[in-house]
């Protein structure tokens, strides 16, 4: 494919994505109804059997209760939200609406203003496509496919078929359910057998991020012995005025393939962050959740690995910053399904102000899963009086022939390392976004290169307490 | 030549006097011995002069580059010039040893002029390769977490090679000899005698005399019950070393009563 055709197809799907009026006449109206689902499968041209999932999805969302064994989430209004995309939310929102805080924050990450005014949602419009080019094609040419999630139905309608909705099925928790229903945007990716990507595929390059919307969904087929590093988010805060960010990533992991999805969360402080990541392993192969959430009013976010087949294995690498008034309830679940499988959870939290940073895990071994190893590591850092932090390790074991470890530490951020710090004249603030970067090291070192450096002074800006 | 003078320094722990009015000068180019007893409170005068917070002053003056240092912050302290080598020092997990003193040195050219845009980092591993060197450190050591898993001896020339890289104009070695076997003694005696000129003013804190075998001192103090009751030259701390500290105690324990 050349060139100028890639360009065309992008266009193309920009057209679709922002552009074409008559795809969105529908009117701002807030609340869940079998209308908006209907409309919004309407407006995607969806296949029948779609909207059946959709209708079914709604149905079970509006059985299930919300859920109360975590963060209170009651004052979650879900009738004051809309439920469709808004493609022409752009043209419809003013830069002048966006507050101080979150563009303090773009000029403290020196973004440039064309990228700020995208970020924020304000501009619809962004140039930054052209340079992905190359890397795009030279995917192509390996059979990789990387398309909206939309694109994916589309263009792929079997293998989409075969798998979506097979992770994560609706019936699996509320917020999955309400995702089912009315869920728009995300990523397809499929990675043919033996093909390993060498460069991180970046959600919706980076700079699109904004455009993921509240209820994305994505769908990562790895093949056998294939591998891929998957990065999602952005550190730049996402700014949006919906309350709530409910989406689902489903991930098949095929015999000897590898995969990592990465997430940097950064919502603005006012968004409810209710996610549902899993990941289904088979024979030797190797899922890795690194996940970092930094952002939000609460978030929900337990990525998970089964284990299906003998060989599998699965790591989870989260860590959550909870600021002033913010609740990170994170963490990750691992089910063992099969022998000879096993599992590592590392979690990291940092809580500052009255922020409450928990970790909830599940460690599942199911009756027949023998020669299972598992090991769970939790370090909490508290950086003043007020903040909080709360473990909560869930452990079921149907098996004898399993090894499972779990520690677990506390610690207040040392009078005698912040003084040692000073002594070398480092002021309180630097010394103490010093310790705090040391703490989350293990984590950082595993993401790309521009995310480290973006993440640490992320950390940074939100110590000296800027952050929008 | 300006430096350090502390004048009837009190001060105490949790209510506790611990200091009794301590008097020294010290200017740059000296090297000073302080010794005494476990105990005397030679790591709190230490202490107290990069300003803990569990150290309370409470009466006497420390003036250093001609201002009264009692009130400053830590860091401000350290940005004037003023270093403490710990005996003790703590391990700070994830952050590297070159991170953390690129940080510290930048930390103190922003100090001095707020453009500054921070040493690049050719600049500075030239400069911390040169620093090693003359400490006979791997160059591998830059790249640990500091002070996390050293051993008594790494951790020693780690003080060290900060306080080369930072350039103090007063330092304190608060016990840099414990724990150190004799060549590790010796590396670091090097690395302290190949800084001390004249820009630089040394306070060796140490309870025995082996150290002053290496780093060869101007004057010695003898500290006791929280006063300085002896000063001299190098031949007091050779008379510790024959006769002990009993002869102090003995001498100065009416003080103590009184």
């Amino acid at each position: 494919m050349s060139d100028a055709q890639v360009l065309e197809k992008l266009t193309g799907q920009q057209k679709y994505d922002f552009k074409n009026p008559e795809d969105f006449v529908f009117r701002a109206q807030k609340g869940l109804s079998r209308e908006v689902v209907e409309q919004i499968s309407t407006m995607k041209r969806e296949p029948q059997w779609m909207l059946d999932f959709r209708l079914k999805a709604l149905a079970h969302y509006e059985k299930r209760a919300i859920p109360t064994w975590g963060p209170d989430v009651t004052s979650l209004n879900l009738d004051d939200i809309y439920y469709y995309v808004k493609p022409t939310e752009g043209q419809e929102k003013s830069w002048d609406d966006v507050p101080e805080d979150i563009k303090d924050t773009f000029e403290k990450l020196g973004i440039p203003e064309a990228e700020q005014k995208f970020l924020s949602g304000v501009g619809a419009q962004y140039e930054s496509e052209m340079v992905y080019h190359s890397i795009l094609e030279h995917l192509e040419e390996q059979g990789v496919l990387f398309l909206s999630i939309e694109d994916g139905l589309r263009k792929h309608p079997d293998l989409f078929r075969e798998y979506f909705g097979t992770v994560i099925p609706i019936e699996d928790n509320k917020f999955a359910a309400l995702n089912g229903a009315v869920w728009s945007g995300g990523s397809f990716v499929y990675i043919p057998k033996g093909v390993k990507v060498d460069l991180p595929l970046q959600a919706y390059f980076r700079l699109n991020v904004a455009n993921i919307g509240q209820f994305e969904r994505t769908l990562i087929i790895a093949d056998e012995d294939s591998q891929v590093h998957y990065v999602e988010g952005c550190t730049a805060p996402t700014y949006t005025t919906d309350a709530l960010h409910s989406g689902v990533i489903e991930i098949v992991v095929k015999r000897g393939a590898r995969v990592r999805y990465s997430t940097i969360q950064n919502w603005s402080k006012n968004v409810y962050n209710l996610v549902t990541q899993r990941a289904k392993v088979y024979g030797n192969g190797t899922m890795e959740w690194v996940d970092s959430n930094l952002g939000s009013k609460v978030t929900m976010k337990y990525p998970s690995c089964y284990l299906m087949e003998p060989g599998a294995h699965g790591e989870i690498l989260s860590m959550a910053f909870a600021g002033n008034d913010q609740i990170q309830d994170a963490g990750g679940k691992m089910v063992h399904f099969a022998p000879h499988t096993s599992s590592k959870i590392t979690s990291k939290s940092i809580s500052q102000g009255n922020g409450q940073a928990s970790y909830r895990g599940l460690v599942k071994v199911h009756k027949g899963a023998y020669d299972v190893n598992n090991s769970v590591v939790c370090d909490a850092l508290l950086l003043s009086e007020n903040s909080r932090t709360d473990t909560f390790p869930y452990v079921e074991i149907e098996e004898d022939d399993v090894s499972i470890g779990h520690e677990a530490s506390v610690s207040k951020v040392g009078e005698e390392q912040l003084f040692y710090l000073k002594s070398r004249g480092l002021s309180e603030e630097e010394a103490t976004s010093m310790v705090v970067s040391g703490f989350i090291e293990p984590l950082v070192k595993e993401l790309p290169m521009e995310y480290a450096v973006e993440m640490n002074r992320l950390i940074q800006l939100q110590m000296e307490g800027s952050i929008g | 030549m300006s430096g350090l003078t502390i004048k009837n320094l009190h001060v105490s722990i949790e209510g506790k006097e611990i200091l009794k009015g301590v008097n020294l000068e010290i200017k740059k180019g000296e090297i000073h011995a302080i010794m005494g007893p476990n105990g005397t409170g030679k790591s709190t005068l230490a202490y107290a002069m990069m300003g803990h917070p569990s150290y309370e002053i409470t009466e006497g003056e420390i003036i250093f580059e001609g201002q009264n240092i009692v009130e400053m912050a830590t860091d401000e302290r350290s940005r004037l010039g003023l270093f403490l080598a710990f005996q003790y020092p703590v391990a700070i997990p994830g952050v590297t040893v070159a991170n953390f003193l690129r940080t510290a040195l930048n930390a103190r050219r922003r100090a001095k002029n707020p453009e500054d845009k921070g040493i690049s980092i050719l600049d500075f591993r030239k400069m911390l390769k040169e620093k090693m060197d003359l400490l006979q450190m791997d160059h591998a050591f830059a790249g640990r977490y500091l002070n996390e898993g050293f051993s008594g001896g790494e951790k020693k020339r780690a003080e060290i090679l900060q306080m080369a890289t930072l350039k103090p104009s007063i330092a304190f070695l608060d016990e840099t000899d414990s724990g150190l076997d004799i060549d590790a003694l010796r590396i670091v005696s090097e690395g302290v005698n190949a800084l001390a000129d004249e820009n630089l003013g040394v306070v060796v804190i140490t309870h025995y005399q082996r150290l002053l075998n290496h780093i060869k001192p101007n004057y010695v103090h003898i500290m006791f019950d929280g006063r300085i009751v002896e000063s001299g030259g190098p031949e007091l701390a050779l008379r510790l070393e024959e006769l002990g500290y009993d002869w102090v105690r003995e001498k100065y324990k009416e003080v103590v009563a009184a």
